[in-house]
């Protein structure tokens, strides 16, 4: 298995170790509950460095991005982010990531660790003359440092005004000694910050927001946390709700889909289900009868399959058994009954509202 | 690691304690360490007949659902019903968290069952 920079670390707080999509990484220290209630309440702290790192530059840089991605970042101003969808033709998921913008001839594409290598290999397919892309992944640590404190302990180590990183942007800053891009963003449905800096530096980094973070009740996070905290306030993570077989108009992502802009890849095809309407959806379900929806379960309405689980799980927040599902779109309306196959009992569920935990951005 | 040396014990990871002809059950310390915070405890029907081996009851933690077996053969006769609305006992205080009782149809079954020490060094 890979090690991130902080392996050592983790493994000095007891964090449990699994293997994610090939990283050695925490599920969790002291808990996925109590890691998830800080966050919510206090501020939490991720090892996210396994995530990769694509570099795109070159005179022609804005116009590749412009042909690959499903959203359109000519609108961007530089040291702003977007979040956006690659497509196949077909119109089908390669992945969804974060596109930082420094100037219309240098982004950074921050992608699905398991996706770095397709997408990298996708992107030198459809390469245009005179923009390079490069796999940066191993140079950088990354730290998401996210919760409603995350701010205040944050600027303990920094004189940089944080309050000039607006939702979706970012500067590059220090952070104690360490030059850091610093952007405000993250997947928990909390304010919170991501920092991206020399992996050499990632041991001291932690250290010194671990200690900025202390009289805040800031703890390390395991990606158990990073899951159930995503999955409430319903954002899509790829293997589950988005693979190459889903569109994001499926996925509930058209706000990343610009048809107004010139030629994309997956362009025809998004425009053609958008214009048939869609056959099914991705929906957000609560369980009435007791039991817990995962991964994979069918889903059944008047006798029929009408899709499966996309992720499901207790909600620690809300104290329900929560789930996402891909179903056909007849049954998608709000209050809906369906039936979710739990260990071969049938189970009621209706269809409810998503976000589950509405986001608490600080926009 | 956590073991009561009074109770018996098998290779996947429940605890069995013996009164009389009934057999209370729960799961290890080891194992609820390995689970981590259960949210759901799925028990059989009272009377559910059994056999030593049978997947019988079903942990759900935040994460995933994993299976408990049956050590012992018998008939469900009690459920812990504390457990429902508070399955995090199960992590708190794993040996007075039974989670069934069998009245056993095989009482000889317990001598095939691993003592503490026999536990211990399994999971080590």
């Amino acid at each position: 298995m890979k090690k991130t920079p902080l392996y050592e670390k983790h493994i000095q707080l007891n964090g449990k170790i699994i293997d994610f999509g090939g990283w050695a990484l925490p599920v969790e220290y002291t808990g996925i509950i109590p890691e998830h209630e800080a966050v919510r309440t206090k501020a939490g702290l991720f090892d996210v460095s396994h995530m990769g790192e694509i570099l795109v530059t070159g005179e022609d840089a804005e116009t590749f991005l412009q042909r690959v991605l499903t959203n359109d970042i000519s609108v961007l101003k530089d040291n702003q982010i977007a979040y956006t969808t690659m497509c196949r033709p077909d119109g089908g998921i390669i992945d969804d990531f974060l596109v930082y913008k420094y100037s219309n001839v240098e982004y950074l594409l921050v992608v699905n660790a398991a996706n770095t290598e397709k997408d990298f290999n996708w992107l030198e397919e459809n390469i245009l003359e005179d923009v390079k892309v490069e796999d940066i992944s191993a140079k950088y640590a990354l730290l998401a440092l996210q919760g409603p404190l995350a701010q205040n302990i944050l600027q303990k180590t920094t004189p940089a005004d944080l309050n000039e990183i607006e939702f979706y942007r970012f500067k590059d800053i220090k952070i104690g000694d360490i030059e850091t891009m610093v952007s405000r963003t993250g997947y928990t449905g909390e304010d919170g910050f991501e920092l991206y800096f020399a992996a050499e530096k990632a041991e001291e980094m932690w250290e010194l927001l671990l200690s900025a973070g202390k009289d805040e009740g800031l703890i390390p996070a395991g990606l158990g946390a990073r899951d159930t905290l995503r999955f409430e306030a319903s954002l899509p993570l790829y293997g589950n709700e988005l693979n190459e077989n889903i569109t994001p108009l499926e996925a509930g992502l058209g706000f990343c889909v610009k048809l107004n802009k010139d030629n994309f890849i997956g362009k025809e095809a998004l425009a053609k289900q958008k214009e048939e309407g869609l056959k099914r959806k991705i929906i957000g379900f609560e369980m009435i009868d007791r039991g817990i929806p995962r991964s994979n379960y069918e889903i059944f309405a008047e006798g029929e399959k009408i899709g499966y689980v996309t992720t499901g799980s207790y909600s620690p927040t809300l104290k329900k058994n929560l789930g996402l599902a891909l179903i056909d779109s007849d049954y998608t309306k709000i209050g809906t009954e369906i039936e979710v196959l739990v260990r071969k009992k049938s189970l009621k569920a209706k269809v409810i509202k998503k976000p589950f935990y509405s986001k608490k951005y600080k926009k | 690691m956590k073991l009561l040396e009074e109770l018996k014990y098998v290779e996947t990871h429940e605890w069995v304690r013996v009164e009389g002809n009934k057999a209370y059950i729960g799961i290890t310390d080891y194992a609820q360490d390995k689970l981590g915070d259960v949210v759901y405890v799925e028990v059989p029907e009272i009377g559910t007949v059994v056999e030593a081996g049978d997947q019988f009851v079903v942990l759900e933690s935040v994460k995933a659902a994993s299976d408990v077996y049956a050590p012992i053969s018998g008939t469900v006769v009690e459920v812990n019903e504390e457990l429902e609305d508070n399955p995090a006992l199960i992590n708190e205080s794993p040996y007075d968290a039974w989670i069934v009782a069998i009245d056993m149809s095989m009482p000889t079954e317990v001598d095939d069952l691993l003592s503490a020490e026999e536990y211990k060094e399994l999971c080590e």
